[in-house]
């Protein structure tokens, strides 16, 4: 039986992104739909009545929501294959915890760096590189997060490499000044095919941030 | 027994989030080592486990550390595979579980504690809040005896806090978030939950967290406004 795959996303996501990754690195083909967030179609509201965000799954008509959620799931469904979570227990709750605090720190801190002005972005500039700090920390000499490995911890991170220079920008720092362990770990994992054909050119990503912020007047 | 065998977690007795760990290792009948932690003044050991969110609880297993309950739920699960398993078999199942325990999290138990402490409009924007995801709680419980079908599994292990910490928190902010008439299914699971024999000797006394959730209404709602996101 041949499974049927569908994804849907928006191209600015990281969140998205992750998943179009972990499709990638299992081989698996799939459709993609693109959303227009302003204006959201029948079957993401259908499939996601809870949260109605993207990314979604669909596999064989049943959804799957929340992007590392879905990555997990992918990695479960299509385990013959490019593994993105370490088999050990204690290797994969060390996974989980560090993907966890990418996903409840770095995308809050860096919405907040360009969506705001004055002392509010001040704050964020500085909570931004502390949390960027205990990621370079936690990388420290390794290769990867993972280890030898690309695996979970670097697939949930290094989708945000796609926006590094709208954070460079509005933040008015230098990522690989501060953080060079990042940026030589993200220039490491470029690559790799899936990554490389996955994520958007940063510039891309300017531009788009430019579009928000004028279409919620956020100048 | 050697050392290196020992399983050792460190708690806060009024905790939701360390009690749902001793759930799962009770459930398990892995015998376990509990610190009482002073969360008010917090532990040199706690602080060298958990740098990163100095939070409980911290299990510690063969000298390794795991922090974040969620993934601590998923350690005590992947390790020990003995019954019952918590999380489901299937992987869309397994997903949903870990879909639904995220739910709860960010929005019925972030709303309701907040609805308990907080005042006025912010109150009264909480307690809708936690209203509408208690909604989609009780779609979800309907027709099943527990969130994992017909036996306690991981789903309940992670919502437990609202058999026993809602009413509690509906008491010390005067407000209903789970009215037996609205939500009948989730009020008769809770029932269950609480009647499992391992959970009822297993929780904090209510005469103490009545006290002591109080306090922390009093010092959060003297917080500037704005602190709670959600």
């Amino acid at each position: 039986m041949a499974d049927e795959v569908v994804l849907l996303d928006f191209w600015p996501s990281m969140f998205g992104m992750r998943v179009r990754i972990a499709l990638a690195e299992k081989g698996i083909k799939y459709q993609y739909k693109e959303e227009d967030l302003r204006h959201k179609s029948e079957l993401l509201l259908k499939m996601n009545p809870v949260h109605k965000q993207i990314p979604l799954l669909i596999h064989n008509g049943k959804p799957v929501c929340e992007s590392l959620i879905i990555v997990q799931y992918i990695d479960e469904v299509w385990n013959h294959k490019s593994p993105l979570l370490p088999s050990d227990p204690y290797q994969r709750a060390h996974a989980r915890f560090w993907a966890d605090f990418v996903d409840r720190k770095v995308y809050g801190v860096g919405r907040k760096l360009w969506a705001t002005k004055g002392e509010e972005q001040e704050a964020a500039k500085k909570e931004f590189l502390e949390i960027y700090k205990t990621l370079e920390s936690e990388l420290g000499e390794k290769p990867y997060f993972g280890g030898e490995t690309f695996g979970f911890v670097d697939l949930s991170f290094v989708t945000f490499y796609s926006w590094f220079y709208v954070y460079e920008n509005f933040g008015k720092f230098s990522m690989e000044a501060e953080f060079p362990q990042i940026v030589a770990w993200v220039k490491r994992c470029m690559q790799k095919e899936s990554i490389a054909n996955t994520l958007p050119d940063q510039k891309k990503i300017y531009e788009f941030v430019l579009e928000l912020k004028k279409i919620f007047g956020l100048e | 027994m050697a050392s290196e065998d020992t399983v050792k977690l460190l708690g806060f007795w009024a905790s939701p989030f360390s009690r749902r760990v001793e759930w799962a290792l009770k459930l398990k009948g892995v015998d376990y080592e509990y610190v009482e932690e002073d969360i008010f003044n917090k532990s040199s050991l706690l602080l060298e486990l958990n740098p990163v969110h100095k939070k409980v609880p911290v299990l510690v297993h063969h000298q390794k550390v795991i922090s974040e309950s969620y993934v601590i739920l998923e350690y005590i699960d992947e390790t020990w595979k003995q019954s019952p398993l918590l999380l489901p078999q299937d992987p869309h199942e397994r997903a949903k579980a870990r879909f639904w325990a995220r739910f709860g999290e960010e929005k019925l138990l972030l709303a309701s504690s907040g609805a308990m402490w907080s005042l006025g409009e912010e109150k009264e924007r909480l307690l809708k809040l936690a209203i509408e995801a208690m909604e989609k709680i009780e779609e979800e419980i309907k027709g099943k005896e527990f969130f994992g079908g017909e036996s306690i599994g991981y789903l309940d292990v992670a919502l437990g806090w609202i058999s026993y910490w809602l009413p509690v928190w509906e008491e010390v902010g005067s407000i209903q978030i789970l009215d037996p008439l609205t939500f009948p299914a989730t009020t008769s699971w809770a029932k269950n939950f609480l009647n499992h024999p391992i959970i009822k000797d297993n929780l904090p006394p209510r005469q103490k967290m009545i006290p002591y959730f109080h306090e922390r209404s009093k010092f959060f709602s003297s917080l500037p406004p704005g602190w709670i996101k959600i």
